[in-house]
């Protein structure tokens, strides 16, 4: 496959950035997206030039490093899926693929493609805990009997990875689908509610003052969320957060 | 927003039985439209809310829209917003500024006049000067106008659009339970279509009734 690439680059986080092309003539439609972009790097740093900054670690979509924004969407154009599980067959010989890095205030780029998430882990820091007995007298998890169905909604909360897809994909770059995923996994489970009313006022509070922008629940974060994170957990935060 | 958005739809939908009641019965549309026009708690209670509900909706509209610009200071150069969310949802602003630009000219079409009519004349200090059966025909003489209707029609197809996204958003916005969501969305999207196309059935009703009055039989 030959595919070109219009990829952002920006040498720090003070520097202008700005869209340079490039052109791949050695791509295979069983390549990943990240595999693509290492034979981009390999090729880059064989003529001498610097190689494209990007994220990613795990490559099998549950660490939630890989981010991207490939031809207008959040990993691309495939759902349920982060970067690194796209593949290039997913891609036409000849395309141009416009790369750019999520953008949001609360996401600082750093280099390239490489954005400072580290508001999402404050947001965390701020509530998204429990008080546990560390003493040596642990309560056994199973001594708290828990509805199924619960357990089933807090898991599915807890798969959020974190990625901030959800903020890339909102018009208003909204953190609001990660915060509620975060508040919901807790306030569904009796562990959680300790710290409820307090969890959702400052994990909330955080968010505001990272500068995320509003929800306005156009539900693009839902679409674009690799692991489907759903809306439903927006309107739970709206309720431990109005009537907490 | 949600608050004064859902209080707005309560009014839309007292401000639509009124105006329909003028194709069913021109009667009771002159009683209502009067108790409505100088009953003083109506006057002096619930019109400063209502005002104030307006004003509140939509200085936060665009106190928010600003926010939300400020959160993403370098735009994408590929955004495919349509591929995840529908345009009435992204474009509230828009369909909001529409109707805003509405409410003006609805402020001055009849708004003004009737400020002059109670305040400056003095018919609402004076009852003599105050005639109860009089909105009915002021109503079908606006509606004469077909400048007029298409601006009124074309109004509430943003208003519809506004409304379809808004009204189910609030209740998202107010913490909505899964279990309600499908029937809270079915009678949502059903009041943003009805609703709407009822002012402006109305005013088609009332145009082409002036226009059969006016035009003399052969």
């Amino acid at each position: 496959m030959k595919i070109k690439l219009k990829i952002w680059r920006q040498e720090d986080s003070k520097s202008k950035g700005r869209f340079v092309r490039y052109a791949l003539d050695s791509i295979t439609p069983e390549m990943s997206f990240l595999e693509m972009l290492d034979v981009l790097n390999e090729q880059l740093i064989s003529s001498g030039d610097i190689p494209v900054a990007f994220d990613h670690d795990c490559r099998e979509g549950i660490c939630g490093t890989c981010s991207l924004f490939i031809n207008g969407r959040a990993h691309g154009p495939d759902r349920l899926v982060t970067t690194c599980q796209l593949h290039m067959r997913r891609f036409n010989d000849g395309d141009t693929i416009v790369i750019e890095p999520f953008r949001s205030k609360a996401f600082p780029v750093i280099k390239d493609l490489v954005v400072d998430r580290s508001s999402f882990d404050r947001i965390q820091q701020s509530g998204g805990y429990i008080s546990i007995n560390t003493s040596g007298n642990t309560q056994d998890a199973n001594a708290i009997a828990i509805p199924k169905a619960d357990a089933d909604r807090s898991f599915e909360a807890a798969t959020c990875i974190g990625c901030g897809a959800c903020v890339a994909a909102c018009k208003n770059a909204s953190a609001m689908l990660f915060v509620s995923a975060k508040v919901s996994q807790y306030a569904l489970l009796p562990q959680g509610k300790v710290e409820a009313k307090n969890r959702v006022k400052n994990m909330v509070a955080q968010m505001d003052l990272e500068g995320f922008g509003n929800c306005s629940n156009t539900g693009a974060c839902e679409i674009e969320c690799p692991k489907g994170i759903s809306l439903e957990n927006i309107a739970r935060m709206n309720r431990e957060y109005l009537f907490g | 927003m949600a608050l004064s958005g859902l209080f707005l739809v309560v009014f839309l939908l007292q401000h639509f039985i009124i105006n329909f009641s003028s194709v069913v019965s021109p009667t009771t549309f002159n009683q209502w439209s009067h108790f409505m026009g100088y009953n003083v708690l109506v006057q002096f209670v619930l019109q400063p809310i209502l005002i104030f509900g307006v004003v509140f909706h939509f200085v936060m509209g665009f106190v928010l829209e600003i926010q939300n610009r400020k959160s993403r200071r370098i735009s994408y150069a590929q955004f495919k917003g349509n591929k995840n969310a529908p345009w009435v949802s992204r474009n509230m602003i828009w369909s909001g500024g529409v109707v805003l630009f509405f409410l003006i000219l609805h402020f001055i079409d009849f708004w003004i006049p009737e400020l002059n009519h109670k305040y400056i004349e003095g018919s609402m200090f004076h009852a003599e000067l105050s005639d109860p059966s009089r909105y009915y025909s002021e109503l079908v003489h606006k509606f004469e106008s077909l400048l007029r209707v298409c601006v009124y029609v074309a109004a509430f197809v943003f208003l519809a659009m506004h409304i379809y996204h808004g009204f189910s958003s609030a209740f998202q916005s107010l913490g909505m339970k899964k279990k309600h969501k499908r029937s809270l969305l079915f009678f949502t999207q059903a009041f943003a279509i009805i609703i709407p196309l009822g002012f402006c059935f109305i005013a088609l009703y009332h145009h082409l009734v002036s226009i059969h009055t006016i035009v003399p039989h052969a």
